[in-house]
């Protein structure tokens, strides 16, 4: 029994997070909001290569032949980072996807060129309606009814929405399912994909809310009122611990149902189920507090600290909800036999 | 990471289920009454008698020299099995754990043996009337008796848990009058026969005689190790604080709150579920929130004894452990009093029972206030003015 990161799982961390804090700093996060197509391809060539964006991917076309294991603490630094690269849709969900089910002729190339940073594949779940960055991606990964297709952007009608996170490019993808665009049929892949995507906003939100919970850690041990730093009021610590006590009991889920994927467990669904309902309720009690202890310059776009919250908004109901998710464990729990 | 028990584990938890299957007692009245708590002692001199009673302890003080890992596995398989409150846990949980780390060899051999056989029950005396999440107001003082080689033990003691039934208690009192509230404290250990002592047992919230106030009257207890039947100092003279944290950092963490306890509480709010739930989804809402924080204290818990066990100390910590297992106690007993409904009332339900006991978790062991002013100050790094 050891229910931790292995020291080369923190040192890669720590190298994602160094060339984040480096390259994808809150103003770089600002300007994607502004740019035309809201990606930044300089940072996704760069994680590329240090292997992140395959790191579920087999050495032998260029990845890095890791678990899932290794990959959630490195979503987690994407959300901490504010990333607004679509790097969970790609190389938590459509790398596995095009690796486990690669017959498909189209796929192998295409595997190949996402690992290589060369083309992005967007993901349209259909609890989403959505895909995130689908008019800068070569292909699409899309659930229907009876499975996951794989489909060339250039085949599909996208019509691009406003989002409340500016750096979230959605559009809606109108499309027709056929034989030969199914990569693979049958509920399972469908069921892995989501639990995938769940797993994977889920970690992206624990480091979400580690962000948040550090600007407000900064600004409240600055700022002063009554001639005191308002972190010594023990209404503000409260806020703060109720905070830290929300993300330290999500974090061991989600770590946990990445556990369980890569093992194999019977249970990896319900494990990721209860990862994305903690973490998305944890999201909340962080941004919220966030939020209030920084009084009303935190109602600003001009503190950095709405970026993350917008981001959070966003992923506490992507690839389903808390309360969805909590449907879920219920099913398994309390009606099974 | 590797979350499988090795074969060695696996074995001795078929060991401990095979056991606890065949002598757990069912249907115990609480042990917070004077005859609960007589019925309760026999199940921990059985519990003794097979080696279960403090497995984590070294053969030579009636453990099993069990691993902290085998120490969860048996907790796990305690509470699975119904297992019943443990009325010794103050001594064995609390004190015990600085005995072992603060405690000469002449204390460790002559109260380990005893506590773990419950011959000798203790309980704390760290509360007065007018100290409590303020613990260094502490105002019962030592005062020096030089000629008989000791000190002379005056003033009240209150929340004592059990104490009406036990027959010693540990606590802290000011041997320095003039030093500094955290400085000048002693940590004793005092037989509660002891001439001057008297001990008062009044009701709790759920009305039994669980809470006692102990009032000492020039009681007499000798230096250090010196005669350990009649009492003693535990750490050195003025030392009471730093020996005294020791104990509260066990209360608050690990050592108190298994989280085998609360898994089995989840399982049997889903059975209650099943069997009256009757498919509300609010009610299933609520009963899958207690449960999905059952799992996360339990994978939390793991967490913190895979760093313990790597040589780390999960330090401040302990208190979002505290605040945790605390909040989700009422949560999963509140839970099932929703399930239950009206029938909620009738007193003779183990969840109300249970729901009554819980409300007292954020309150003891240092209130949950005082655990979210250590949280921003010590793991948030917030000023503490």
């Amino acid at each position: 029994m050891r229910f931790a990161f292995s020291d080369d799982q923190l040192a890669f961390a720590d190298a994602v997070r160094e060339l984040l804090t480096n390259e994808c700093p809150p103003e770089v996060v600002r300007a994607a909001w502004d740019s035309p197509d809201g990606r930044n391809r300089r940072l996704w060539t760069q994680l590329a290569e240090m292997g992140v964006v395959g790191m579920l991917a087999p050495e032998s076309i260029g990845g890095l032949g890791l678990s899932d294991i290794d990959l959630v603490r490195i979503l987690a630094e994407a959300g901490f980072a504010g990333l607004a690269e679509p790097l969970a849709d790609v190389a938590a969900v459509v790398v596995p996807a095009l690796r486990d089910h690669g017959a498909a002729g189209l796929s192998d190339e295409l595997l190949a060129r996402v690992v290589a940073g060369e083309a992005t594949v967007g993901l349209g779940l259909r609890s989403d309606g959505s895909t995130l960055h689908a008019e800068s991606a070569d292909a699409l990964l899309l659930e229907a009814e009876d499975g996951l297709h794989l489909v060339a952007t250039t085949d599909v009608e996208l019509s691009p929405l406003n989002t409340v996170d500016g750096a979230r490019r959605l559009s809606r993808v109108v499309w027709s399912p056929s034989e030969e665009t199914l990569l693979a049929g049958g509920p399972s892949a469908a069921v892995e994909a989501r639990d995938r995507a769940a797993v994977a906003a889920a970690a992206e939100l624990c480091g979400l809310a580690d962000r948040m919970l550090a600007i407000a850690v900064e600004y409240v041990t600055e700022r002063k009122q009554f001639g005191v730093p308002i972190g010594s009021f023990q209404a503000v610590k409260h806020h703060l611990a109720n905070a830290t006590l929300a993300l330290e009991f999500a974090k061991p889920l989600v770590w946990r149902a990445a556990y369980s994927r890569t093992m194999g467990d019977p249970d990896a669904s319900l494990h990721a189920s209860m990862a994305k309902a903690q973490a998305s309720d944890a999201a909340e009690v962080v941004g919220v507090a966030a939020l209030q202890c920084h009084g009303a310059i935190g109602y600003t776009v001009e503190c950095d600290l709405h970026v993350f919250l917008k981001r959070a908004w966003a992923l506490q109901r992507r690839a389903g909800d808390a309360a969805a998710h909590r449907r879920r464990v219920a099913a398994a729990v309390l009606h099974a036999n | 990471m590797d979350l499988t028990w090795s074969e060695r584990e696996e074995a001795f938890r078929a060991e401990c289920r095979t056991w606890l299957e065949a002598n757990v007692p069912h249907g115990l009245p609480s042990g917070d009454t004077r005859e609960g708590f007589t019925l309760h002692l026999e199940w921990e001199r059985t519990l003794h008698a097979a080696g279960y009673a403090a497995v984590s302890w070294p053969k030579a003080y009636g453990g099993r020299d069990a691993s902290l890992w085998e120490w969860l596995i048996f907790e796990e398989e305690y509470y699975r099995a119904g297992g019943p409150q443990r009325v010794t846990q103050n001594g064995i949980f609390l004190l015990a754990p600085t005995i072992f780390e603060f405690g000469t060899d002449a204390q460790r051999d002559y109260y380990l043996p005893r506590m773990s056989a419950a011959e000798d029950l203790w309980c704390q005396g760290w509360s007065e009337p007018n100290a409590g999440s303020d613990l260094a107001g502490i105002t019962s003082r030592a005062v020096r008796d030089e000629a008989a080689g000791g000190w002379r033990l005056s003033g009240q003691k209150t929340w004592t848990t059990r104490g009406a039934f036990c027959t010693h208690l540990f606590g802290l009192f000011r041997s320095d009058g003039d030093a500094e509230r955290h400085r000048g404290l002693t940590y004793f250990l005092v037989p509660l026969d002891a001439e001057g002592v008297t001990v008062r047992g009044f009701g709790r919230l759920d009305g039994d005689e669980g809470f006692a106030e102990v009032f000492l009257d020039d009681v007499f207890v000798p230096d250090g190790d010196a005669d350990p039947a009649r009492g003693g100092v535990l750490g050195g003279v003025d030392q009471g604080w730093g020996v005294a944290m020791a104990t509260t950092t066990s209360e608050r963490g690990l050592t108190l709150r298994s989280p085998g306890r609360f898994r089995a509480t989840a399982s049997r709010l889903v059975e209650l579920y099943r069997a009256r739930g009757g498919d509300d989804p609010l009610l299933a809402d609520e009963v899958v929130r207690a449960w999905i924080g059952a799992e996360a204290y339990d994978l939390y818990t793991l967490g913190d004894v895979t760093q313990i066990t790597s040589g780390g100390s999960p330090g401040a910590r302990s208190s979002l452990n505290k605040l945790f297992w605390s909040e989700l106690d009422i949560a999963l007993h509140r839970a099932a009093l929703n399930i239950l409904g009206p029938d909620a009332e009738i007193d003779d339900d183990p969840f109300m029972k249970g729901y009554q006991f819980a409300l007292s978790g954020p309150i003891y062991a240092g209130t949950n206030e005082i655990q979210r002013n250590i949280v921003a100050e010590r793991v948030l790094g917030l000023p503490r003015k």
